[in-house]
Protein backbone atom coordinates (compact mmCIF):
# COMPACT_ATOMS: atom_id res chain seq x y z
CA UNK A 1 0.00 0.00 0.00
CA UNK A 2 2.66 2.45 1.13
CA UNK A 3 5.05 1.06 -1.48
CA UNK A 4 2.52 1.51 -4.29
CA UNK A 5 1.83 5.06 -3.09
CA UNK A 6 5.47 6.01 -3.43
CA UNK A 7 5.82 4.13 -6.73
CA UNK A 8 2.90 6.04 -8.27
CA UNK A 9 4.18 9.34 -6.88
CA UNK A 10 7.64 8.58 -8.26
CA UNK A 11 6.25 7.75 -11.73
CA UNK A 12 4.11 10.90 -11.88
CA UNK A 13 7.09 12.99 -10.82
CA UNK A 14 9.33 11.33 -13.39
CA UNK A 15 6.76 11.88 -16.12
CA UNK A 16 6.51 15.58 -15.26
CA UNK A 17 10.26 16.00 -15.10
CA UNK A 18 10.79 14.13 -18.40
CA UNK A 19 8.36 16.47 -20.13
CA UNK A 20 10.12 19.37 -18.46
CA UNK A 21 13.63 18.23 -19.43
CA UNK A 22 12.54 18.07 -23.07
CA UNK A 23 10.96 21.50 -23.24
CA UNK A 24 12.52 23.32 -20.23
CA UNK A 25 9.57 25.68 -20.56
CA UNK A 26 8.50 25.98 -16.93
CA UNK A 27 12.03 25.99 -15.52
CA UNK A 28 13.38 28.70 -17.81
CA UNK A 29 10.35 30.99 -17.61
CA UNK A 30 10.09 30.61 -13.83
CA UNK A 31 13.77 31.22 -13.36
CA UNK A 32 13.74 34.32 -15.50
CA UNK A 33 10.65 35.58 -13.71
CA UNK A 34 12.28 35.05 -10.30
CA UNK A 35 15.34 37.02 -11.40
CA UNK A 36 13.09 39.79 -12.73
CA UNK A 37 11.25 39.99 -9.42
CA UNK A 38 14.55 40.42 -7.58
CA UNK A 39 15.56 43.15 -10.00
CA UNK A 40 12.24 44.97 -9.72
CA UNK A 41 12.64 44.97 -5.96
CA UNK A 42 16.18 46.21 -6.21
CA UNK A 43 15.03 49.16 -8.28
CA UNK A 44 12.22 49.83 -5.82
CA UNK A 45 14.36 49.97 -2.67
CA UNK A 46 18.00 50.62 -3.57
CA UNK A 47 18.99 54.23 -2.81
CA UNK A 48 22.32 55.71 -3.90
CA UNK A 49 23.72 52.33 -4.81
CA UNK A 50 22.99 50.72 -1.45
CA UNK A 51 20.14 48.52 -0.31
CA UNK A 52 18.79 49.07 3.21
CA UNK A 53 19.73 46.36 5.73
CA UNK A 54 17.44 43.42 6.42
CA UNK A 55 15.61 43.38 3.11
CA UNK A 56 17.29 40.31 1.60
CA UNK A 57 15.07 37.80 3.43
CA UNK A 58 11.89 39.53 2.32
CA UNK A 59 12.98 39.83 -1.29
CA UNK A 60 14.08 36.21 -1.40
CA UNK A 61 10.71 34.97 -0.18
CA UNK A 62 8.69 37.29 -2.38
CA UNK A 63 10.63 35.99 -5.38
CA UNK A 64 10.11 32.38 -4.27
CA UNK A 65 6.37 32.81 -3.79
CA UNK A 66 5.77 34.78 -6.99
CA UNK A 67 7.76 32.45 -9.18
CA UNK A 68 6.31 29.42 -7.40
CA UNK A 69 2.80 30.58 -8.30
CA UNK A 70 3.87 30.90 -11.91
CA UNK A 71 5.35 27.39 -11.96
CA UNK A 72 2.39 25.67 -10.32
CA UNK A 73 -0.04 27.32 -12.69
CA UNK A 74 2.00 26.06 -15.63
CA UNK A 75 2.36 22.44 -14.52
CA UNK A 76 -1.39 21.90 -14.57
CA UNK A 77 -1.96 24.12 -17.58
CA UNK A 78 0.10 21.62 -19.54
CA UNK A 79 -2.14 18.76 -18.42
CA UNK A 80 -5.24 20.72 -19.37
CA UNK A 81 -3.88 21.80 -22.73
CA UNK A 82 -3.00 18.26 -23.76
CA UNK A 83 -6.18 16.90 -22.20
CA UNK A 84 -4.15 14.45 -20.16
CA UNK A 85 -5.51 15.30 -16.72
CA UNK A 86 -8.46 12.98 -17.21
CA UNK A 87 -6.14 10.17 -18.26
CA UNK A 88 -4.00 10.79 -15.21
CA UNK A 89 -7.04 10.68 -12.92
CA UNK A 90 -8.39 7.56 -14.65
CA UNK A 91 -5.18 5.68 -13.96
CA UNK A 92 -5.76 2.84 -11.47
CA UNK A 93 -3.81 4.57 -8.75
CA UNK A 94 -4.47 6.39 -5.50
CA UNK A 95 -5.45 9.99 -6.13
CA UNK A 96 -3.33 11.24 -3.21
CA UNK A 97 -0.34 9.50 -4.82
CA UNK A 98 -0.92 11.47 -8.03
CA UNK A 99 -1.05 14.64 -5.97
CA UNK A 100 2.19 13.69 -4.20
CA UNK A 101 3.89 13.06 -7.55
CA UNK A 102 2.79 16.43 -8.88
CA UNK A 103 4.00 18.10 -5.70
CA UNK A 104 7.40 16.38 -5.89
CA UNK A 105 7.87 17.43 -9.52
CA UNK A 106 7.08 21.02 -8.60
CA UNK A 107 9.45 20.90 -5.62
CA UNK A 108 12.31 19.74 -7.83
CA UNK A 109 11.68 22.66 -10.20
CA UNK A 110 11.46 25.18 -7.37
CA UNK A 111 14.61 23.79 -5.78
CA UNK A 112 16.45 24.41 -9.06
CA UNK A 113 15.09 27.96 -9.17
CA UNK A 114 16.14 28.58 -5.57
CA UNK A 115 19.67 27.32 -6.26
CA UNK A 116 20.05 30.27 -8.62
CA UNK A 117 17.95 32.69 -6.64
CA UNK A 118 19.66 32.43 -3.25
CA UNK A 119 23.19 33.24 -4.45
CA UNK A 120 21.78 36.07 -6.56
CA UNK A 121 20.06 37.65 -3.55
CA UNK A 122 23.18 37.06 -1.46
CA UNK A 123 25.30 38.78 -4.07
CA UNK A 124 23.03 41.76 -4.74
CA UNK A 125 22.01 42.47 -1.14
CA UNK A 126 25.12 41.39 0.79
CA UNK A 127 23.26 38.64 2.62
CA UNK A 128 25.44 36.12 4.50
CA UNK A 129 23.95 33.08 2.78
CA UNK A 130 26.87 30.81 3.68
CA UNK A 131 26.88 31.61 7.38
CA UNK A 132 24.33 28.93 8.31
CA UNK A 133 23.76 26.91 5.11
CA UNK A 134 21.98 24.04 6.87
CA UNK A 135 19.41 26.21 8.62
CA UNK A 136 18.85 28.37 5.55
CA UNK A 137 18.30 25.24 3.44
CA UNK A 138 15.88 23.88 6.05
CA UNK A 139 13.89 27.13 6.07
CA UNK A 140 13.74 27.26 2.29
CA UNK A 141 12.87 23.58 1.92
CA UNK A 142 10.13 23.63 4.56
CA UNK A 143 8.71 26.95 3.40
CA UNK A 144 8.65 25.91 -0.23
CA UNK A 145 7.07 22.59 0.76
CA UNK A 146 4.22 24.24 2.64
CA UNK A 147 3.65 26.79 -0.11
CA UNK A 148 3.81 24.22 -2.92
CA UNK A 149 1.61 21.71 -1.03
CA UNK A 150 -1.28 24.18 -1.00
CA UNK A 151 -0.43 25.52 -4.45
CA UNK A 152 -0.43 22.11 -6.12
CA UNK A 153 -3.83 21.31 -4.65
CA UNK A 154 -5.35 24.65 -5.66
CA UNK A 155 -3.81 24.59 -9.13
CA UNK A 156 -5.23 21.10 -9.67
CA UNK A 157 -8.67 22.18 -8.49
CA UNK A 158 -8.61 25.34 -10.59
CA UNK A 159 -7.96 23.45 -13.83
CA UNK A 160 -11.66 23.20 -14.49
CA UNK A 161 -12.52 26.71 -13.35
CA UNK A 162 -12.83 29.85 -15.40
CA UNK A 163 -10.29 32.66 -14.85
CA UNK A 164 -7.91 30.21 -13.18
CA UNK A 165 -4.87 32.37 -13.77
CA UNK A 166 -6.15 35.22 -11.64
CA UNK A 167 -7.78 33.02 -9.02
CA UNK A 168 -4.69 30.97 -8.18
CA UNK A 169 -2.77 33.79 -6.48
CA UNK A 170 -5.98 35.21 -5.01
CA UNK A 171 -6.69 31.94 -3.20
CA UNK A 172 -3.14 30.88 -2.53
CA UNK A 173 -1.59 33.93 -0.86
CA UNK A 174 -4.02 34.43 2.03
CA UNK A 175 -3.82 30.75 2.93
CA UNK A 176 -0.05 30.46 2.74
CA UNK A 177 0.87 33.73 4.45
CA UNK A 178 1.61 31.94 7.76
CA UNK A 179 4.28 29.95 5.89
CA UNK A 180 5.64 33.12 4.29
CA UNK A 181 5.82 34.88 7.65
CA UNK A 182 7.72 31.98 9.20
CA UNK A 183 10.07 31.78 6.22
CA UNK A 184 10.82 35.50 6.12
CA UNK A 185 11.25 35.89 9.87
CA UNK A 186 13.43 32.80 10.14
CA UNK A 187 15.62 33.87 7.23
CA UNK A 188 15.86 37.41 8.58
CA UNK A 189 17.01 35.99 11.93
CA UNK A 190 19.85 34.23 10.09
CA UNK A 191 20.77 37.21 7.90
CA UNK A 192 20.86 39.93 10.59
CA UNK A 193 24.13 41.33 11.86
CA UNK A 194 24.05 39.20 15.01
CA UNK A 195 22.25 36.02 13.92
CA UNK A 196 19.56 34.80 16.29
CA UNK A 197 19.72 31.02 16.05
CA UNK A 198 17.07 30.31 18.67
CA UNK A 199 14.65 32.49 16.71
CA UNK A 200 15.48 30.69 13.45
CA UNK A 201 14.94 27.38 15.21
CA UNK A 202 11.55 28.54 16.47
CA UNK A 203 10.38 29.50 12.98
CA UNK A 204 11.69 26.21 11.55
CA UNK A 205 9.56 24.41 14.13
CA UNK A 206 6.54 26.48 13.20
CA UNK A 207 7.13 25.68 9.52
CA UNK A 208 7.12 21.95 10.32
CA UNK A 209 3.81 22.48 12.12
CA UNK A 210 2.19 24.32 9.19
CA UNK A 211 3.61 21.86 6.65
CA UNK A 212 2.09 18.96 8.55
CA UNK A 213 -1.32 20.69 8.60
CA UNK A 214 -1.22 21.72 4.95
CA UNK A 215 -0.02 18.37 3.60
CA UNK A 216 -2.52 16.40 5.66
CA UNK A 217 -5.37 18.63 4.52
CA UNK A 218 -4.23 18.52 0.91
CA UNK A 219 -3.86 14.73 0.76
CA UNK A 220 -7.23 14.46 2.42
CA UNK A 221 -9.12 16.85 0.13
CA UNK A 222 -7.48 15.98 -3.21
CA UNK A 223 -9.57 12.85 -3.71
CA UNK A 224 -13.10 14.29 -3.22
CA UNK A 225 -12.24 17.57 -4.92
CA UNK A 226 -10.92 15.96 -8.08
CA UNK A 227 -13.89 13.61 -8.40
CA UNK A 228 -16.39 14.87 -10.95
CA UNK B 1 -36.38 26.89 11.42
CA UNK B 2 -38.43 29.15 9.17
CA UNK B 3 -40.78 30.29 11.92
CA UNK B 4 -37.86 31.11 14.19
CA UNK B 5 -36.47 33.80 11.90
CA UNK B 6 -39.00 36.60 12.58
CA UNK B 7 -38.66 35.92 16.31
CA UNK B 8 -34.85 36.05 16.18
CA UNK B 9 -34.81 39.17 14.05
CA UNK B 10 -37.40 40.92 16.21
CA UNK B 11 -35.62 40.07 19.45
CA UNK B 12 -32.18 41.05 18.19
CA UNK B 13 -33.59 44.30 16.75
CA UNK B 14 -35.10 45.21 20.12
CA UNK B 15 -31.97 44.21 22.01
CA UNK B 16 -29.63 46.07 19.68
CA UNK B 17 -31.94 49.07 19.93
CA UNK B 18 -31.80 48.98 23.72
CA UNK B 19 -28.10 48.15 23.90
CA UNK B 20 -26.82 51.78 23.76
CA UNK B 21 -28.64 52.52 27.04
CA UNK B 22 -27.33 49.36 28.68
CA UNK B 23 -23.79 50.06 27.50
CA UNK B 24 -24.16 53.63 28.71
CA UNK B 25 -25.22 52.39 32.14
CA UNK B 26 -22.14 50.16 32.46
CA UNK B 27 -19.29 51.61 34.56
CA UNK B 28 -16.29 53.26 32.96
CA UNK B 29 -13.17 51.15 32.74
CA UNK B 30 -10.55 52.72 35.04
CA UNK B 31 -7.66 53.20 32.58
CA UNK B 32 -9.31 53.33 29.15
CA UNK B 33 -12.50 55.20 30.02
CA UNK B 34 -15.15 55.74 27.39
CA UNK B 35 -13.32 54.05 24.53
CA UNK B 36 -13.48 50.68 26.28
CA UNK B 37 -17.21 50.60 25.56
CA UNK B 38 -16.59 49.67 21.93
CA UNK B 39 -15.57 46.33 23.35
CA UNK B 40 -19.26 45.44 23.83
CA UNK B 41 -19.62 45.34 20.04
CA UNK B 42 -16.08 44.27 19.17
CA UNK B 43 -16.09 41.07 21.20
CA UNK B 44 -19.39 39.63 19.89
CA UNK B 45 -18.50 40.35 16.28
CA UNK B 46 -15.01 38.87 16.69
CA UNK B 47 -16.36 35.66 18.23
CA UNK B 48 -19.04 35.34 15.53
CA UNK B 49 -16.34 35.98 12.93
CA UNK B 50 -14.51 32.88 14.18
CA UNK B 51 -17.77 30.95 14.54
CA UNK B 52 -18.59 31.76 10.91
CA UNK B 53 -15.22 30.34 9.87
CA UNK B 54 -15.89 27.17 11.83
CA UNK B 55 -19.40 26.77 10.37
CA UNK B 56 -18.05 27.40 6.88
CA UNK B 57 -15.28 24.83 7.38
CA UNK B 58 -17.48 22.15 8.93
CA UNK B 59 -20.22 22.61 6.32
CA UNK B 60 -17.58 22.39 3.58
CA UNK B 61 -16.20 19.17 5.07
CA UNK B 62 -19.71 17.70 5.14
CA UNK B 63 -20.23 18.81 1.56
CA UNK B 64 -16.93 17.31 0.37
CA UNK B 65 -16.81 14.06 2.32
CA UNK B 66 -20.47 13.46 3.12
CA UNK B 67 -21.63 14.37 -0.40
CA UNK B 68 -24.49 16.45 1.00
CA UNK B 69 -25.26 19.17 -1.53
CA UNK B 70 -27.29 21.27 0.94
CA UNK B 71 -24.22 21.76 3.17
CA UNK B 72 -22.75 24.00 0.50
CA UNK B 73 -25.56 26.51 1.03
CA UNK B 74 -24.67 26.75 4.71
CA UNK B 75 -21.00 27.17 3.85
CA UNK B 76 -21.59 30.11 1.52
CA UNK B 77 -24.02 31.72 3.98
CA UNK B 78 -21.47 31.41 6.77
CA UNK B 79 -18.74 32.83 4.55
CA UNK B 80 -20.77 35.93 3.73
CA UNK B 81 -21.59 36.47 7.38
CA UNK B 82 -17.96 35.90 8.24
CA UNK B 83 -17.04 38.75 5.93
CA UNK B 84 -19.66 41.03 7.49
CA UNK B 85 -18.74 40.29 11.11
CA UNK B 86 -15.04 40.25 10.25
CA UNK B 87 -15.40 43.73 8.77
CA UNK B 88 -17.16 44.85 11.96
CA UNK B 89 -14.31 43.42 14.03
CA UNK B 90 -11.65 45.02 11.88
CA UNK B 91 -13.40 48.41 12.02
CA UNK B 92 -14.14 48.48 15.74
CA UNK B 93 -10.70 47.13 16.66
CA UNK B 94 -8.63 49.99 15.18
CA UNK B 95 -11.10 52.57 16.55
CA UNK B 96 -10.30 51.25 20.01
CA UNK B 97 -6.59 50.80 19.29
CA UNK B 98 -6.21 54.42 18.19
CA UNK B 99 -7.20 55.54 21.70
CA UNK B 100 -5.71 52.70 23.73
CA UNK B 101 -2.41 52.13 21.90
CA UNK B 102 -2.09 55.41 19.99
CA UNK B 103 -1.98 53.69 16.59
CA UNK B 104 -4.67 52.36 14.30
CA UNK B 105 -2.91 49.12 13.57
CA UNK B 106 0.01 47.06 14.82
CA UNK B 107 1.33 43.92 13.18
CA UNK B 108 0.90 41.58 16.08
CA UNK B 109 -0.12 37.93 15.68
CA UNK B 110 -3.78 38.29 16.51
CA UNK B 111 -4.39 41.32 14.34
CA UNK B 112 -2.41 39.84 11.48
CA UNK B 113 -4.17 36.51 11.60
CA UNK B 114 -7.61 38.14 11.87
CA UNK B 115 -6.82 40.17 8.79
CA UNK B 116 -5.68 36.96 7.10
CA UNK B 117 -8.89 35.16 7.95
CA UNK B 118 -10.85 38.12 6.62
CA UNK B 119 -8.83 37.92 3.39
CA UNK B 120 -9.50 34.18 3.17
CA UNK B 121 -13.24 34.91 3.34
CA UNK B 122 -12.81 37.52 0.58
CA UNK B 123 -10.89 35.05 -1.59
CA UNK B 124 -13.49 32.36 -0.96
CA UNK B 125 -16.34 34.66 -1.99
CA UNK B 126 -14.42 35.92 -5.03
CA UNK B 127 -13.97 32.31 -6.08
CA UNK B 128 -17.63 31.49 -5.55
CA UNK B 129 -18.69 34.56 -7.50
CA UNK B 130 -16.30 34.41 -10.43
CA UNK B 131 -15.18 30.76 -10.47
CA UNK B 132 -18.16 29.50 -12.46
CA UNK B 133 -19.04 25.80 -12.54
CA UNK B 134 -16.90 23.55 -10.37
CA UNK B 135 -16.02 26.29 -7.95
CA UNK B 136 -18.20 24.80 -5.19
CA UNK B 137 -15.80 21.93 -4.53
CA UNK B 138 -12.77 24.12 -4.83
CA UNK B 139 -14.38 26.57 -2.42
CA UNK B 140 -15.02 23.76 0.03
CA UNK B 141 -11.36 22.76 -0.11
CA UNK B 142 -10.34 26.36 0.41
CA UNK B 143 -12.69 26.70 3.40
CA UNK B 144 -11.04 23.74 5.10
CA UNK B 145 -7.69 25.48 4.84
CA UNK B 146 -9.26 28.67 6.13
CA UNK B 147 -10.65 26.86 9.15
CA UNK B 148 -7.14 25.71 10.03
CA UNK B 149 -6.44 29.38 10.75
CA UNK B 150 -9.05 29.72 13.50
CA UNK B 151 -7.34 27.92 16.40
CA UNK B 152 -4.19 29.78 15.41
CA UNK B 153 -5.96 33.13 15.87
CA UNK B 154 -7.52 32.16 19.17
CA UNK B 155 -4.30 30.79 20.64
CA UNK B 156 -1.94 33.38 19.18
CA UNK B 157 -2.71 35.98 21.82
CA UNK B 158 -1.85 33.67 24.66
CA UNK B 159 1.20 32.01 23.11
CA UNK B 160 2.92 35.11 21.83
CA UNK B 161 3.26 38.20 23.92
CA UNK B 162 1.19 40.75 22.10
CA UNK B 163 -0.54 44.04 22.71
CA UNK B 164 -4.00 42.56 22.29
CA UNK B 165 -5.78 41.77 25.59
CA UNK B 166 -5.69 38.12 26.62
CA UNK B 167 -8.67 35.81 26.14
CA UNK B 168 -8.85 35.39 29.92
CA UNK B 169 -10.15 38.98 30.21
CA UNK B 170 -13.71 38.01 29.35
CA UNK B 171 -14.53 35.43 32.08
CA UNK B 172 -13.00 37.68 34.75
CA UNK B 173 -15.05 40.77 33.92
CA UNK B 174 -16.95 42.35 36.84
CA UNK B 175 -20.68 41.69 36.70
CA UNK B 176 -21.74 45.21 35.79
CA UNK B 177 -19.53 45.00 32.68
CA UNK B 178 -20.33 41.34 32.06
CA UNK B 179 -24.08 41.87 31.81
CA UNK B 180 -23.95 44.41 28.94
CA UNK B 181 -21.32 42.27 27.21
CA UNK B 182 -23.38 39.09 27.23
CA UNK B 183 -26.52 41.09 26.42
CA UNK B 184 -24.85 42.39 23.26
CA UNK B 185 -23.42 38.97 22.57
CA UNK B 186 -26.89 37.42 22.69
CA UNK B 187 -28.28 40.10 20.38
CA UNK B 188 -25.47 39.64 17.87
CA UNK B 189 -25.79 35.85 18.01
CA UNK B 190 -29.51 35.95 17.30
CA UNK B 191 -28.95 38.32 14.41
CA UNK B 192 -26.23 35.99 13.12
CA UNK B 193 -28.46 32.92 13.37
CA UNK B 194 -31.36 34.61 11.60
CA UNK B 195 -29.16 35.92 8.78
CA UNK B 196 -27.46 32.54 8.42
CA UNK B 197 -30.82 30.83 8.20
CA UNK B 198 -32.17 33.24 5.61
CA UNK B 199 -29.07 33.25 3.45
CA UNK B 200 -28.76 29.46 3.47
CA UNK B 201 -32.42 29.15 2.52
CA UNK B 202 -31.93 31.56 -0.35
CA UNK B 203 -28.97 29.50 -1.54
CA UNK B 204 -30.93 26.24 -1.28
CA UNK B 205 -33.77 27.75 -3.29
CA UNK B 206 -31.34 29.01 -5.89
CA UNK B 207 -29.82 25.53 -6.21
CA UNK B 208 -33.28 24.07 -6.55
CA UNK B 209 -34.28 26.49 -9.29
CA UNK B 210 -31.06 25.65 -11.10
CA UNK B 211 -31.74 21.92 -10.81
CA UNK B 212 -35.28 22.48 -12.15
CA UNK B 213 -33.92 24.43 -15.12
CA UNK B 214 -31.46 21.63 -15.89
CA UNK B 215 -34.23 19.04 -15.62
CA UNK B 216 -36.36 21.14 -17.99
CA UNK B 217 -33.51 21.31 -20.50
CA UNK B 218 -33.03 17.58 -20.43
CA UNK B 219 -36.72 16.79 -20.79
Amino acid sequence: MIASFFRVAWHVMRKDLTVEVRSKEVLLTTLFFAVSVVLVFSFAIVREGRAPDDVAAGILWVAVSFSGTLAMGRTFERERYNDTLRALLLAPADRPAIYAGKLLGLLVLLALVEIVLVPLVGLLFNAPILAFPGRLAALLALGTLGFAAVGTLFAAMLVRVRSRDTLLPVLLYPITIPVMIAGVRGTAALFQATPDLAMAQFWIGLLVFWDAIFITLALWTFEPVMTE
Amino acid sequence: MKKLNPLLIGLSAIMLGVSPWIINAAPYESTMGLVQKIFYFHFPSAILFLVAALICGVASAIFLFGKKASADGWAIAAAELGLVFGTLTLVTGPLWARKAWGVWWVWDPRLTSSLLLWMIFCAYLLLRKYGGPGSDKLGAGMALFGMANVPFIYVSVNVWRTLHPQTSVVPTLPTDMGIPLWFCFAAFTMLFMALLNLRARLEHQRARVEALYLAEDEA
